[in-house]
């Protein structure tokens, strides 16, 4: 459905900031497709590219049959997109904007109406509240519902749910796989690595440059490494300690615990148990951990750097 | 064209939601007709006026009255140095200082001739000259008085005495509101086209909008129509609104060929409506635009002939001021509104406004596909 062909951008008059380099995705019909990466990653650059705005300056992507560059025309009428700031007129009315959205595609409500009903129905006792003061999840519903309203076959979802509380982000991913049945193909990008197992297939990028593209579950078995999550009274301690030990691949902080990566069959929970005893630290605990994609992503993240 | 509708609908409604805007379009235009022309008056009034009276004689007390006795003057006082009244001057009690030298009146009898020190004070140019112009002609009426007391007796005249007789075209009582009234109306329908619209644009490029708006089928066409033709019937609307105020408060009647103004404006609010464009094309945030707009306005402003002929200007500003479409609003309202023009008189105007109209909408077209590529 979408196909990214060794697309590049560079900003700045002499093309000295380079966004994205060579970048080459596919995503198929019908996926909900994740672009994880942090801030600054290229994210929305990409997104910008894709949904026409942009120009890119080596490359190409097509999009249902459609060049992005050339056949803008024809492909602004089957994207939707939502930016990562929500674009909605805050003078006006929760309607109003729906309504507008609707006209300038030459169509109604009424007419998708079966497509946003599970999420405009939240909205409608807000019907006639200007969209300025809806609060941020409401404001994040509204948006998607404007891009929605078009019934389109591609749907760009720029950082939707950044600034949005827990329980709005899950059903935000409830209502995205809802859609997904509809048959909409859903690109979304976000920072939240917890995320990314929600989607079909991810990639991960980083400095312009995609890390690595596969399924969630894919991804995290092609960690080849054993982890363990370790927690004592000394964190920071434990960390430089552990960091300076052969045996120690790696050891970052992953929430409340510390993440030890170390080769597959060398070393077990007690030998580290052991180690830090020997080192004077106590309330020692460690765990088995199964590798999530952060881990996937941290870990190529230092690959590519060495 | 039924998209074009709805942009025009969303448009209508967010200009009459926004309160700025209706105070704006509304009571802007009513503040300023009613109160600006009674306030920027070129007339100067209540010039201070101080007085060195070295001589305290009859003549010298004669010419001190008749002062005094204009209304143009206020009296800071009497002294007899010149060092205290200049002090008056250092300390802005007096703006004009007559200096009335001793034997005045003797030299006056004897020697048929005498001086005077006029000292001005040139911080406000305006106010010194018209001051010293005002006392010369009052001194030079003392003159003449002085000359019908002594020199009655020739049967000619030495010196032939032209009496100059005369009337004020357009504008019989030289009332200062006919003048300021009409520029005022135009400056107003510069602000609403060229200001509120870029103003607008910029707004959608803050918050967002725009990005949207752009993927999706929309025309390039009629998103600016869209903002575009709001603020086109606007101007009429201001324009309809300060007619009627100028009638009721200022007295001034439109005549019968008002049809002249309203075409006028109708291209004339195109190629501001254009220069707006233009501006917002290279404005991003609504602080930029207002600055930018704050820095057209002044020059607009005081290189229109609004409040000083363009005439006196120097070369390079009436080069300036011939570029300046204000410029042409101003002439053509006060054509209109005080001589009563009709469409061949202001044929000049209406050419040069239509050109820039094509001009400036055509530079905004260009430079909005540049910015986007």
């Amino acid at each position: 459905m979408i196909e990214v062909n060794h697309i590049s951008k560079s900003f700045g008059k002499a093309g000295e900031v380079s966004a994205l380099s060579n970048i080459s995705l596919n995503i198929d019909e019908g996926q909900l497709y994740g672009l994880i990466g942090p801030d600054g990653a290229g994210k929305t650059t990409l997104f910008r590219i894709l949904t026409t705005l942009l120009l890119p300056d080596e490359g190409f992507a097509v999009i249902d049959g459609m060049n992005v560059v050339d056949d803008y025309k024809k492909l602004r009428k089957i994207l939707g997109y939502m930016p990562g700031r929500f674009s909605l007129y805050q003078d006006l009315s929760v309607r109003e904007n729906l309504e507008f959205y609707a006209s300038i595609f030459n169509t109604t409500i009424e007419v998708n109406y079966a497509l946003i009903k599970d999420i405009y129905v939240q909205l409608e006792p807000f019907n006639n509240r200007r969209a300025g003061a809806l609060s941020g999840g409401m404001k994040q519903k509204l948006a998607l519902c404007c891009a929605l309203i078009h019934k389109p076959k591609v749907l760009f979802l720029d950082e939707p749910t950044t600034g949005v509380d827990v329980v709005s982000r899950k059903e935000f991913w409830e209502m995205l796989k809802r859609l997904k049945n509809e048959g909409i193909t859903i690109f979304v990008s976000t920072p939240y690595m917890d995320e990314a197992s929600l989607c079909d297939k991810i990639a991960l990028i980083q400095n312009g440059s995609i890390l690595s593209e596969n399924k969630p579950s894919a991804l995290t078995a092609s960690f080849n490494y054993s982890l363990f999550g370790v927690k004592c009274n000394q964190m920071n301690d434990c960390r430089k300690t552990l960091t300076h030990w052969k045996e120690i691949l790696d050891a970052y902080s992953f929430g409340e615990y510390l993440h030890v990566k170390t080769t597959k069959g060398t070393i077990g929970e007690n030998d580290i148990q052991e180690f830090l005893l020997a080192k004077g630290l106590t309330d020692i605990f460690i765990k088995d951990v199964i590798p999530t994609v952060e881990d996937c992503f941290i870990d190529l993240m230092k690959t590519k750097k060495t | 064209m039924t998209t074009f509708i709805f942009i025009l609908k969303k448009e209508f409604r967010q200009i009459f939601r926004d309160p700025a805007i209706i105070r704006i379009i509304f009571i802007m235009p009513m503040m300023q007709l009613i109160i600006l022309p009674f306030a920027a008056d070129y007339e100067v009034k209540n010039i201070n006026i101080g007085i060195v009276d070295h001589d305290h004689s009859d003549y010298s007390r004669e010419l001190i009255s008749k002062i005094e006795n204009s209304t143009y003057f206020r009296l800071t006082g009497y002294t007899n140095t010149f060092k205290e009244g200049l002090k008056w001057v250092e300390d802005e009690k007096a703006d004009l200082i007559v200096e009335i030298p001793n034997r005045f009146e003797a030299e006056l009898i004897k020697e048929s001739k005498a001086d005077l020190l006029l000292a001005v004070n040139a911080v406000n140019g305006t106010r010194g000259n018209l001051g010293a112009a005002y006392t010369l002609g009052i001194i030079q009426q003392f003159n003449q008085n002085i000359r019908a007391k002594w020199f009655q007796m020739p049967d000619f005249n030495p010196e032939p005495i032209i009496d100059v007789t005369y009337s004020s075209l357009y504008n019989p009582l030289s009332n200062y509101q006919f003048f300021m009234v009409p520029g005022i109306l135009a400056v107003l329908l510069t602000m609403v086209g060229g200001f509120l619209s870029a103003l607008n644009i910029v707004k959608e490029k803050e918050i967002g909008t725009i990005e949207q708006l752009n993927v999706s089928p929309i025309k390039k066409y009629q998103f600016i129509g869209g903002k575009v033709v709001p603020f086109w019937l606007l101007g009429f609307v201001i324009l309809t609104i300060g007619l009627i105020i100028s009638f009721i408060v200022h007295g001034i009647v439109p005549g019968s060929n008002i049809g002249v103004l309203y075409l006028f404006t109708a291209i004339y609010m195109l190629a501001i409506l254009g220069f707006g464009l233009l501006l917002s094309n290279f404005t991003n945030t609504q602080q930029q635009a207002m600055m930018v707009a704050f820095f057209f306005m002044l020059i607009f402003i005081l290189l229109s002939g609004l409040y000083t002929p363009i005439e006196s200007m120097p070369g390079w500003a009436q080069k300036v001021a011939a570029l300046n479409p204000v410029t042409y609003m101003v002439e053509v309202m006060r054509m209109v509104l005080m001589k009563g023009a009709i469409l061949r008189d202001i044929l000049p105007q209406l050419k040069i406004i239509t050109l820039y109209g094509v001009v400036l909408n055509l530079l905004a077209i260009y430079t909005y596909s540049k910015q986007n590529s």
